[in-house]
C-alpha cells in the first residue's frame, strides 16, 4: 500500500530558508500589487469580461511557484498569479492578455487567468475544472518517453474542481502511472457560492490520497513558511520519484468569486476564524519577526513592485488592440487542411 | 411593469415549481446564491428542498436527473455555461437521449444551456451548442429568441415527456425586455415569422433573430421587404413554414451564431434544397461564425459572430444574385 494521508512531518531545510522565504513573498506581493491593478482597472472598464482574483492564496500559489525549476510542467489555474510570476512569466505579459494586447502571448483571443505558454512548461488552462491533472501528467509521461529525469508537473485546482471526473480519473491514472505529479488543492471553503457541505462529504479532502494511492499534504494555507515548507517538501519527493503528491491547503477566499460578485453569502465566523487571516499580513509578521526585514523595507520593496505593475499596464495600454482584419481566422496549424471559409 | 429575458425564465421556473411536485432545478450555485446569471432568484426559499445546489459534476448532475425522471420527477438542470455541458455530454446524448427507444421509459429532464456569446466571454463562455445535441437522435432541442418565448417554451419544455435542451442566450438576459409575460404560446416545433416581407427570407433563431430583424429594418429603408422567420426549436425543424416562407420570397438566409461546419444552417439549406428547390430563385445563403473558437476581445467577437452589418451584406448579394 502506499502512503498513508496524515500530515506529513515536516523537515525543514533550514539553509538558505531565508532567501527562499523572501523570494516567495516578493512574488506574492508582486501577485497582490498587480491584481489590485487589475481590479481597479475593472472597475474603471479598461478590462473587459471577468476578472478573478487570488487575495489570501498568494502564499500557497507562490509556494509551488518556487519549488518549481525551469523544465518543469506548470498549470496553474484560477488565483495562481503569485506561481505564475514565480514559474517565470513575465508581468508585462500577464498585463498584456488581462487588457487583451495583440502582443501578448494570448493575442487578445484569450483573457486572464486562461493564459499560458504550452511548450515553454506553462500550460494554458481552459475553464473546464479537473482536465489539468491528466493533461500534466501526460506532459509528463511525454518526459519520460523521453528520458528526461528530474522533472515535476504541478498542477493546481479549488475544492470545487476536485468534484469533477476529470479530476478524479486524472490523479488516478497519475498514481497508476507513478508519475512526478504534484496537485495543490486550495481548499478556499467556496466554489463561487457553494461551500464545501455542498461539495463533498468527506472529512478532508486529503483523506482522499488514500484512495488514490498517493501521498498526502495538509497546510495551513494562511501560513506562508508552512506553505513554502510543505509545498517544497512535496515537490521534492515527487522529483525524487515518490510518485504523485497530494497537498490540501485550507484557507479562505478574501474576494468575490470574481470581481463582480460581492461575495455576501460568505460565513462571517470563517472571515474572523484563523482561516481568514490574510497570508500576506501573516508573512509581514514572520519577515519582521525573524528581523529578516523590516516593516520600511516591505513598504519599500511594496513601492517598488507598485512602480513595476504601473509600467507593465501603462505599456499593455498602449499597445495594439486585436484587429480581426489581422487574423487569419484559422483554428487548424496545418494550413494546407484549414477550409478558410466561414 | 418590463419584464428581462432572464426574468422570464425565473419566472417559467418559479410557475413549474408552483404547479408540479415533480419539478425540482438541480445545478451549481442554484439553490441561496440564485444561480450565476440569477435565473432561479429566491426560488430555493420560496420552494424549500427542490432548489439543490450540486457539486461541480455536471455528468453526475445529469445522471442524477435521469434516475429521478424514471421514477417519474421532472428535474431542470442548469448548466452554469453551456459550455461545460460538455462534461455531462456522455449521460445526456448517450444515456438520456437513448432511453426511450431502448426501453420504452419516458425521460423527461430539461437540461438549461445558458449559451451563446457576450463580449469578453472568450472560448469557454460563449458557445452555442444546439448542433451538437440536434445531432442526437432522442432530443428536442429549443432556442428561445423572446422573452415571451423563453417563458412558454420552458414551461411547454418541462411537460414534454422527452428529455429536452433548453438554449437560452446569455445576450438576451438583460438586453431583451417585454411588457408582460405571455398567456399563450405556438406550439412547440412550430416556427414564426417574426416580420414578414416579400424580397427574401432570413431563417435564424436565438441571438441572431435580432440581427437579423435589425438588418430587415436597415434594407426596409432601401425598399426591400425581408421575411424573417424564427425557428424557436431546432429540433424539430419546422420545414413547413421554411418552406412557406422560401415560396413567398424565392430567395433564402439562414443565419446562425454557431460555428459554421454543419449545424442548423446547414439543415435548413439541406432541407429547403431537397425539398423546395424549385422555390427558389437564387442560390440559398448561410451565414455563421467563423471556423475558429469564440474569441476572447470584443474587436475579434465582433468579426467572429455574424451582426447586423454583416448580415445586411450578406442579404445585398443576395438580392442581386
Ligand atoms: C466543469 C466546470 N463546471 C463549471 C465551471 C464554472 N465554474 C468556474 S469557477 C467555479 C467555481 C470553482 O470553485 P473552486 O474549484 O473551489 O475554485 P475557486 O474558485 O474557489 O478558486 C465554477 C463552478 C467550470 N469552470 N468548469
Ligand atoms: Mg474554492
Amino acid at each position: 500500500m502506499l502512503q498513508t494521508s496524515d500530515v506529513t512531518s515536516v523537515k525543514p531545510q533550514t539553509d538558505g530558508r531565508r532567501e527562499r522565504y523572501l523570494a516567495a513573498f516578493r512574488w506574492m506581493l508582486l501577485a497582490r500589487v498587480f491584481e489590485e491593478k487589475l481590479a481597479s482597472l475593472y472597475r474603471g472598464g479598461k478590462v473587459i469580461g471577468g476578472v478573478f482574483l487570488s487575495k489570501g492564496q498568494e502564499a500557497l500559489s507562490a509556494a509551488l511557484g518556487v519549488a518549481l525549476r525551469k523544465g518543469d510542467i506548470y498549470a496553474p489555474l484560477i488565483r495562481d498569479s503569485a506561481g505564475r510570476f514565480a514559474f517565470g512569466e513575465s508581468l508585462l505579459d500577464a498585463a498584456r492578455t488581462c487588457i487583451g494586447s495583440r502582443l501578448g502571448p494570448m493575442r487578445g483571443r484569450e483573457g486572464n487567468i486562461h493564459r499560458g505558454k504550452p511548450r515553454e512548461g506553462y500550460y494554458a488552462m481552459i475553464s473546464h475544472l479537473g482536465v489539468m491533472v491528466s493533461t500534466v501528467s501526460g506532459g509528463l509521461v511525454a518526459r519520460r518517453f523521453k528520458g528526461v529525469r528530474d522533472v515535476v508537473g504541478a498542477t493546481c485546482i479549488g475544492d470545487g474542481g476536485t468534484s469533477t471526473g476529470s479530476f478524479h480519473e486524472g490523479l488516478n491514472m497519475a498514481a497508476v502511472e507513478k508519475l512526478p505529479l504534484v496537485v495543490v488543492v486550495a481548499n478556499n471553503q467556496y466554489a463561487y457560492s457553494t461551500p464545501t457541505s455542498q461539495q463533498f462529504a468527506c472529512a478532508d479532502l486529503v483523506d482522499r490520497a488514500i484512495g488514490y494511492g498517493v501521498r498526502g499534504h495538509k497546510i495551513d494555507g494562511t501560513d506562508p513558511q508552512a506553505c513554502f515548507d510543505v509545498v517544497g517538501e512535496a515537490v521534492a519527493r515527487a522529483r525524487a520519484g515518490e510518485g504523485p503528491q497530494m497537498v490540501v491547503a485550507d484557507l479562505l477566499r478574501l474576494v468575490g468569486h470574481g470581481e463582480h460578485d460581492d461575495a455576501h453569502y460568505v460565513n462571517h465566523a470563517l472571515k474572523v476564524s484563523p482561516i481568514g487571516r490574510d497570508c500576506l499580513e501573516v508573512a509581514r509578521a514572520q519577515i519582521t519577526a525573524a528581523a529578516w526585514m523590516n516593516a520600511m523595507q516591505i513598504d519599500s520593496l511594496r513601492d517598488q513592485l507598485q512602480a513595476e505593475v504601473e509600467s507593465a499596464f501603462a505599456t499593455a495600454l498602449r499597445e495594439p488592440l486585436p484587429d480581426p482584419n489581422l487574423e487569419d481566422w484559422r483554428a487548424l496549424s496545418t494550413e494546407a487542411l484549414a477550409e478558410g471559409r466561414a | 411593469m418590463a419584464i428581462t429575458y432572464l426574468e422570464a425564465i425565473r419566472e417559467a421556473q418559479a410557475k413549474l415549481l408552483a404547479d408540479d411536485p415533480r419539478v425540482f432545478i438541480y445545478g451549481q450555485d442554484v439553490g441561496n446564491f440564485g444561480g450565476a446569471f440569477k435565473a432561479t432568484k429566491g426560488l430555493a426559499k420560496e420552494f424549500p428542498g427542490r432548489v439543490l445546489d450540486s457539486p461541480i459534476s455536471e455528468d453526475a448532475q445529469v445522471g442524477l436527473a435521469i434516475g429521478a425522471a424514471i421514477e417519474g420527477m421532472r428535474p431542470i438542470i442548469e448548466m452554469q455555461f453551456a459550455d461545460f455541458s460538455t462534461c455531462g455530454l456522455n449521460q445526456i446524448i448517450n444515456h438520456a437521449a437513448t432511453m426511450f427507444w431502448r426501453t420504452n421509459t419516458k425521460c423527461p429532464i430539461t437540461v438549461r444551456l445558458p449559451c451563446g456569446g457576450t463580449a469578453g466571454g472568450g472560448p469557454f463562455h460563449s458557445q452555442s451548442m444546439e448542433a451538437l445535441y440536434a445531432h442526437y437522435p432522442g432530443l428536442i432541442v429549443l432556442n428561445p429568441a423572446t422573452v415571451e418565448d423563453a417563458y412558454s417554451m420552458l414551461i411547454a419544455a418541462v411537460h414534454i415527456d422527452d428529455p429536452v435542451v433548453f438554449c437560452e442566450h446569455k445576450y438576451l438576459y438583460y438586453h431583451l425586455k417585454a411588457d408582460a409575460l405571455p398567456t399563450e404560446a405556438l406550439p412547440i416545433g412550430k416556427a414564426r415569422v417574426a416580420r414578414p416581407g416579400r424580397d427574401a427570407t432570413i431563417v435564424t433563431y436565438s441571438a441572431m433573430l435580432h440581427e437579423a430583424l435589425a438588418c430587415a429594418e436597415e434594407l426596409a429603408k432601401d425598399g426591400w421587404q425581408i421575411e424573417v422567420v424564427d425557428l424557436r426549436s431546432v429540433k424539430p425543424l419546422d420545414t413547413d413554414t421554411i418552406l412557406g416562407s422560401v415560396a413567398r420570397t424565392g430567395r433564402l438566409l439562414v443565419v446562425g451564431e454557431a460555428f459554421p461546419w454543419g449545424g442548423v444552417t446547414a439543415e435548413v439549406v439541406a432541407r429547403v434544397a431537397t425539398e423546395g428547390f424549385s422555390l427558389l430563385d437564387a442560390p440559398p445563403m448561410r451565414l455563421n461564425a467563423k471556423d475558429t473558437p469564440v474569441p476572447y476581445h470584443p474587436n475579434l467577437w465582433g468579426t467572429h459572430r455574424p451582426t447586423a452589418r454583416a448580415i445586411i451584406g450578406a442579404m445585398r448579394e443576395l438580392l442581386h444574385a
